[in-house]
């Protein structure tokens, strides 16, 4: 396997393009602030205008992390299910995921008035969403994968995990027609995606989750490598099929769970981000692939969020419209120039 | 045990194979015995569902036997731990490895995976073993090629050198000559003959190559419906084993030159 030492070069790029990115990202908005004032805001220096280091510290930092965090939290995952299901359509969206996530928290926002009061509202709190996001997503996973040890053909597991993301919507739907015009309003926001809006702790767990998720992929990389030949060959080389499993499906939901409870469902950066970084990293070692499109997922969530913010004027778009328009297009150019999309 | 004698690596008796569901129990094929020793290719053939597959499946630990046992190398198979087996036993299988994007080097690097430790590092040792399974099969011009770009005679050789890479006394292979031109059935054969008479490796494959097993193996296992016979290819021809193999109004068997005609 080749290891990390051949791309060498390519890392270096990558890291680069994402310190450009993040730090355009903190520089353009409905207000420009230079660069070189985005610096010394970060850096507790001076600012020409104190209002620049407020919209730095309490608005852009922690949505410029959210987004480098949901970006590369969303893309891993997509790996890890492209190769843990041996379908390079696979990802948290298509396999209905966030639908599951999306369905968790709908229980929780629109099935908060039913417990009342204060436990209503100790419901809400940042935990209890991330923990109704991750546990939805676990749930769809593991359906998903139970019919996956009764069902050989991927094929039919993909549509499988498409019928649970309208199982899931239908379930939304009718929660929705029950709950009262605020509760609606709350969800529908977070359903349109939002990296902003982040408060410091909140940050700070999704970073812990993203944090551990990765690392699990990570130390999963030696797995994922042998998953590559197939569970059969898999198996024959030692590998524990059903432990390394789960522990792909964990890593997974708590990668997209915790990011879509923060940042909503966010679409196409799961499925194309792995598929983008195969382009230019020609080797299937998940040691080399984990890092990459970790990097590459950052860098294209904080490239559209960019984007979303529409410099110069006062508007913000929903994210997930961002990352539909960027990465629908690059899914069908990738298969229209090579005719198969492989992983 | 005489010190000339060749040490059995694979042996069952009075094996049953097939599958379990919660009612009841469906046996495939039963009463195999037989056995493999360091250095010997033996040949597995039988007509299409007999349970070839079932058999190596069950030889391999990828499903569980119905009756009887399976020793490697003395040892019961089920007593033995999945990463212990991975360094005793290595299969090339019919399916396709499930990523093509993979390249030759790749795969074949993947053999050494119940050598190495949590990262996959390769020692000078496994880089040694990878040369070996590289040129023992003639792959080294293909190293850097992806899987997605090979025919599949290239394939195959890929497949046995990342069998040959795991560094196993046993290999077991189900239908290695299958989709083949008749080139390259020749070509496996030998190149799996030639292992095993160089490495000292058991070699056990299934085919329906029956003329080209004949000529090549030191024994063969020949189901039926009825029975298994395990001998000699000349001994089994001999004693008429291959007559019935399939329905005589079809297909004959020409004892002379060990080759099946058509009946006009």
């Amino acid at each position: 396997m080749e290891g990390v030492q051949t791309y060498k070069a390519y890392f270096v790029i990558l890291v680069l393009l994402l310190f450009l990115t993040f730090l355009l990202n903190l520089s353009l908005g409905s207000v420009s602030i230079p660069v070189n004032e985005v610096f010394s805001a970060l850096f507790g220096g001076e600012t020409a205008k104190s209002s620049w280091q407020y919209i730095i510290i309490d608005y852009r930092l922690p949505k410029a992390i959210t987004a480098l965090l949901a970006g590369s939290g969303l893309a891993v995952s997509g790996l890890l299910m492209q190769t843990l299901f041996r379908n390079p359509l696979a990802g948290p969206f298509v396999l209905g995921l966030s639908s599951g996530a999306s369905l968790g928290v709908a229980f929780l926002i629109l099935g908060a008035s039913a417990f009342g009061g204060f436990f209503g509202s100790l419901l809400l709190s940042q935990w209890s969403l991330v923990i109704a996001s991750a546990l939805g997503s676990f749930l769809v996973l593991l359906a998903v994968l139970a019919v996956t040890f009764r069902i050989k053909d991927t094929m039919a597991i993909l549509i499988i995990g498409l019928m649970f993301g309208s199982v899931t919507a239908a379930v939304v739907g009718v929660l929705s027609y029950f709950s009262n015009a605020e509760q609606l309003q709350q969800f529908i926001f977070w359903s349109f995606g939002s990296l902003g809006n982040q408060s410091w702790q909140g940050v700070l767990i999704m970073a812990i989750c993203c944090f551990i998720g990765l690392a699990v992929s990570f130390f999963s990389s030696k797995s994922l490598n042998a998953l590559l030949l197939g569970e059969n060959y898999a198996r024959s080389m030692g590998l524990h099929i059903k432990k390394t499993t789960f522990v792909i499906i964990l890593a997974t939901s708590i990668l997209a769970g915790s990011v879509t409870a923060f940042a909503g469902p966010i679409a196409f950066v799961g499925l194309a981000v792995p598929h983008i970084t195969r382009q230019y990293f020609k080797t299937s070692n998940h040691f080399t692939l984990i890092p990459a499109v970790l990097l590459s997922g950052g860098i294209l969530m904080l490239f559209c969020d960019t984007v979303a913010q529409l410099p110069m004027s006062e508007f913000t778009l929903p994210i997930n419209a961002i990352t539909s328009l960027i990465g629908a297009p690059v899914v069908i150019w990738l298969l229209v120039r090579k005719r198969k999309l492989l992983f | 045990m005489a010190s000339e004698e060749k040490h059995i690596i694979l042996e069952t008796r009075d094996l049953a194979v097939g599958y379990t569901s919660k009612r009841k129990s469906d046996v495939i094929a039963s009463g195999i015995s037989f056995s493999v020793s360091e250095g010997e290719l033996v040949a597995l053939v039988g007509a299409n569902g007999i349970g070839k597959s079932t058999l190596l499946r069950s030889l391999a630990g990828m499903q569980a036997s119905l009756k009887g046992e399976i020793f490697l190398k003395g040892k019961r198979l089920s007593e033995y731990g999945m990463l212990q087996m991975a360094n005793e036993l290595s299969v090339v299988l019919t399916e396709t490895p499930a990523s093509k994007n993979l390249t030759v080097l790749e795969l074949i690097s993947l053999g050494r995976q119940p050598h190495t430790n949590w990262m996959g590092t390769l020692s000078e040792e496994d880089k040694k073993a990878i040369k070996f399974a590289l040129e023992a099969t003639n792959t080294e011009t293909l190293a850097q090629s992806k899987c997605y770009e090979l025919s599949d005679g290239q394939l195959q050789r890929v497949y046995i050198a990342r069998a040959l890479a795991q560094d196993t006394t046993l290999i077991i292979l189900d239908e290695p000559t299958t989709h083949l031109d008749l080139y390259h059935r020749a070509y496996v054969l030998k190149l799996l003959k030639k292992l095993a008479n160089e490495t000292g490796k058991a070699i056990l494959y299934s085919t329906h190559e029956i003329d080209l097993a004949i000529q090549l193996s030191d024994k063969m296992l020949v189901m039926t419906h009825e029975t298994c016979y395990f001998d000699r290819p000349k001994n089994l021809i001999a004693d008429g084993r291959f007559d019935s193999l399939f329905p005589t109004e079809t297909i004959d068997f020409d004892k002379n030159s060990g080759r099946f005609t058509i009946k006009e």
